[in-house]
């Protein structure tokens, strides 16, 4: 049996370093395998998030050799295995222990998000193709590794002024329910902040889901906000409808 | 004493599954002030990863499905061993919660008339799961824990309860730690909510995560109350079997759903000798016992389970209704379902077995002590149909809801107290594996129990067997009375594992008793030794567990409630 070296932040607030552990390599295996071997052989108080391992829950998402990944997903033997494999916390959150950060940002921004409103008279009959649309934001796991990869969050921390591509694709979802009646677009524009993804796609490409969070969603959110705001058409048939 | 934050609600909600989201939404709307608490980020419970459908009996595809045929169902797929009741008010009242799911923003799959789809599943007589591709699950959980961040709910999440409070016979609170921190939590409430799930982490080979250590079922037996039918451990047909990273990780029935056949090495369609008549949809039980008895008798398939073959379907039809099996198989099996069959063996995957509950307000046998979900005994029997979780969760999580809110809220002002002493043998509790100067390691004594449970108490028993596995739990349970560890109380997985491992012995314990106890074959309750059913003597009682005063477990037997006359004539009826 071949041996994998893994190299795992360990620290906190105060700091850290990487600590090297050796784990033997079975077939198929994954890195939160590596790590329960970690915990369960070496260091028992090793901290990390997970629960479906089977990437359905999106609780396990870590940095694997500088890329954003869910480690119950990602195969040890997908990985250059003659040099040792990094694995390290979301960088975009706060750290709380090893390999643990601090989420909760996301939830509180959550809670902002209008739901679901339906009309008084509504009847519930949908076709398939268009709950389909809806459906594809749905799938999100709320693993965050889109939020951790935008430079947006990451690299200007504009947590303050942009919701991020998780909540763009969370707002979506409502926008293109078949029934739904509420109005977002403002809240787009102003406190969720559309305007500062400039569509480098980098959420797309780490999404587990394969969610195409940009082309799908985010460049038609866009759209709405700049036909509603900014096109002049627009503008003057909402002043002669008196909106 | 160490000081400590204290939280006051009317109601506290311990799990925000299914069951615990909609009990607390419930809760909140009857005017309760509510704490939801959970062990995992919000959205991460079990419930996300159901994946089939939810079964509820609105005849979108099959218009004559009804209640009467839900019931009828469910009482024989849990071998009449089933609370009838319950079993009636889920039938009734599952498609009304489905509906109002669909109020709260859900996008189930639909018919071409543009209703919600249902689907086949194992004991259905008709089409009745309401799904989305085989992530249902998901859907739910996140319709109702944004309907939950939207009413008012507090939410407090990465926390544990480690031990319930009572003043006199009645809960006033809930102690425990917050995970990330180690810190102690006290949460002083009227009443309180049991939504914890289940236990399969006393088993190796699990569809379950690390959050089912069976802690409301702990949490309730010693508090007082009591378990029933904890025996029927409930091992899912189609787990995955290679490669060893993944085995035991659950293979939706909705692929047999779907038309998935089952085969031996040999190629033989081997469901034809077990149940000629549903095949590979015969209720999960028997599906079971035939794929564990084909590998057994040397026709199992190269790593030790049966073949199970979809692709006949057709490539798009397979991606389009069951998009997460093809993607768990392609990469961690790299097996591509839409051409070749899966290889799949019994997974551990739920517990039919739970704390006792009045059916109409889900209150145990303790005053203020509610609970729901699959925490909650009596609704499935012997065995549960697929599906049945989903709309369980929905039907008494809203009844948990309502009767926690009615009590807490004749309580005028909370005079309850918390006992200081109470408070302090449970921080001792907490704190003695950091003391310990020698101690055993959590981790090596818990895949002792996954083994002993896997070995003794598996899907075939017998005595002698159940007899070896009861001895070798009291040794794990003295070995468990010393455990130590390394490292602080920060994010400690390895601290946290000695409380859960407690939990997990009391119910290894219970369900080995129980099992030893039951002479006979029923559902998930297979005895070697009593192929049969015995309907005199055990066809008329639950199995109970609870903790006498001498702080023993007592094992006992109460009869099964007597079904009246009407529901009789649907059970026995055939009904369709
Ligand atoms: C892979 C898989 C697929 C499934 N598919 C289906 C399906 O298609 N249809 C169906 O009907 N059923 C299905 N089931 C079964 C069903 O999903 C579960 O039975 C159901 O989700 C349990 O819900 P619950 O609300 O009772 O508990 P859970 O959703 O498991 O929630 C338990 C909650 O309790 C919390 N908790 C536990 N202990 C503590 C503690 N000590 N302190 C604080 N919080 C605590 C946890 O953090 C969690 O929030 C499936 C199960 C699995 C594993
Ligand atoms: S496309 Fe937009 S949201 Fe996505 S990573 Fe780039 S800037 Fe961020
Ligand atoms: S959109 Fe994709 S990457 Fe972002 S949180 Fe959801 S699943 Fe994760
Ligand atoms: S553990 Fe659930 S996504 Fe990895």
């Amino acid at each position: 049996m071949s041996v994998a070296k893994l190299r795992i932040y360990r620290g906190d607030a105060e700091g850290g370093q990487e600590v090297e552990y050796e784990v033997p390599v079975d077939e198929g295996m994954v890195v939160l395998d590596a790590i329960h071997f970690v915990q369960a052989n070496y260091d028992g108080d090793l901290a990390v998030r997970w629960n479906c391992k089977a990437a359905k829950c999106g609780s396990c998402s870590a940095e694997i050799n500088g890329m954003p990944k869910l480690t119950c997903k990602t195969r040890l033997d997908s990985l250059p295995l003659d040099k040792p494999v990094t694995v390290y916390p979301l960088k975009t959150f706060p750290i709380m222990k090893d390999l643990v950060t601090d989420v909760s940002w996301n939830y509180e921004v959550r809670k902002k998000i209008p739901p679901f409103k339906y009309a008084e008279d509504t009847d519930w009959k949908m076709q398939q193709v268009d709950v389909e649309r809806s459906q594809e934001f749905r799938k999100c796991i709320e693993c965050f590794l889109c939020q951790d990869v935008c430079h947006v969050l990451r690299n200007h921390n504009k947590k303050n002024e942009f919701f991020g591509p998780r909540m763009m694709i969370k707002i979506a979802e409502l926008e293109m329910h078949p029934l739904d009646i509420e109005d977002r677009k403002e809240m787009l524009r102003e406190a969720a902040g559309v305007g500062y993804c400039n569509i480098t796609k980098c959420c797309t490409d780490v999404c587990p889901e394969e969610i195409h969070i940009t082309d799908n969603a985010i460049i038609p959110l866009k759209e709405r906000v700049a036909d509603t705001y900014f096109d002049p058409l627009q503008w003057i048939l909402n002043k002669v409808k008196g909106n | 004493m160490e000081k400590f934050e204290t939280h006051v609600h009317d109601v506290i909600v311990i799990g925000a599954g299914g069951a615990g989201l909609r009990a607390a939404i419930e809760a909140s709307a009857q005017g309760a002030s509510v704490g939801l608490v959970c062990k995992s980020l919000l959205g991460k419970a079990h419930t996300v990863m159901a994946e089939g459908g939810v079964a509820a009996a609105l005849g979108n595809v099959d218009s004559k499905d009804g209640w009467k045929t839900h019931f009828h169902d469910t009482m024989h797929g849990g071998k009449l061993l089933n609370n009838w009741r319950m079993a009636q008010l889920h039938a009734q009242e599952a498609p009304e919660r489905v509906r109002e799911l669909e109020h709260w923003g859900a996008l189930f799959d639909r018919t071409k008339e543009g209703n919600i789809n249902q689907r086949a599943f194992g004991g259905h007589t008709w089409k009745r799961l309401a799904h989305v591709g085989d992530r249902t699950g998901l859907e739910m959980i996140r319709t109702l824990q944004d309907r939950g961040i939207h009413t008012g709910v507090d939410v407090y999440m990465e926390c544990t309860i480690t031990h319930l409070i009572k003043d006199g016979d009645r809960i006033s609170g809930a102690f425990g730690y917050w995970r990330e921190s180690g810190r102690f939590v006290l949460f002083q409430a009227k009443a309180i909510i049991l939504a914890t799930g289940g236990i399969g982490k006393a088993y190796k080979v699990t569809s379950n995560s690390w959050e089912y250590t069976g802690d409301g079922h702990a949490l309730a037996y010693e508090a007082g109350a009591d378990l029933i039918d904890m025996e029927f451990v409930q091992f899912h047909p189609t787990g995955m079997v290679w490669p060893p990273s993944v085995k035991g990780i659950l293979v939706t029935e909705a692929v047999r759903g779907e038309g998935g056949i089952l085969t031996n090495r040999e190629g033989e369609r081997f469901m034809e000798k077990y149940d000629p008549e549903r095949m590979e949809l015969s209720t999960r039980d028997v599906v079971a016992r035939s794929i564990y008895t084909e590998v057994q008798e040397g026709r199992g398939s190269p790593h030790g389970g049966a073949f199970l073959d979809i692709s006949h379907r057709g490539a798009e039809y397979v991606k389009k209704k069951l998009p997460s099996m093809y993607h768990q198989f392609k990469e961690f099996a790299e097996i591509d379902i839409t051409k070749e069959p899966m290889e799949v063996f019994p997974t551990t995957h739920y517990v039919m077995g739970g704390v006792r509950v009045d059916p109409e307000t889900e209150q145990t046998t303790v005053n203020g002590l509610f609970a729901c979900g699959e925490v909650a005994g009596g609704m499935h029997g012997a065995n549960r149909l697929g599906g049945n979780s989903l709309s369980d969760l929905l039907v008494f999580g809203k009844r948990a809801g309502a009767g926690a809110a009615e009590y807490a809220n004749k309580i005028k002002d909370n005079q309850l107290k918390v006992n200081d002493g109470d408070i302090n043998n449970a921080v001792k509790e907490m704190l003695t594996p950091f003391e310990n100067s020698e101690g055993e390691n959590p981790y090596t004594v818990h895949q002792g129990l996954q083994d002993a449970m896997g070995d003794f108490v598996g899907v075939f028993r017998t005595k002698d067997k159940l007899h070896e596995g009861i001895e070798e739990i009291n040794v794990l349970k003295e070995r468990a009375s010393q455990l130590k560890i390394e490292g602080s109380r920060m994010f400690n997985p390895g601290w946290h594992l000695c409380k859960d491992l407690k939990s997990m012995l009391i119910i290894s314990e219970a369900i080995a008793r129980c099992a030893h106890q039951r002479e006979e074959s029923r559902g998930a309750h297979s005895r070697v030794d009593f192929p049969k059913y015995n309907d005199e003597v055990w066809g008329t009682v639950n199995s109970v567990i609870s903790k006498d005063s001498s702080g023993d477990m007592n094992l006992g037997t109460s009869p099964l409630p007597q079904m009246p006359e009407e529901l009789k004539k649907i059970v026995e009826g055939g009904y369709k």
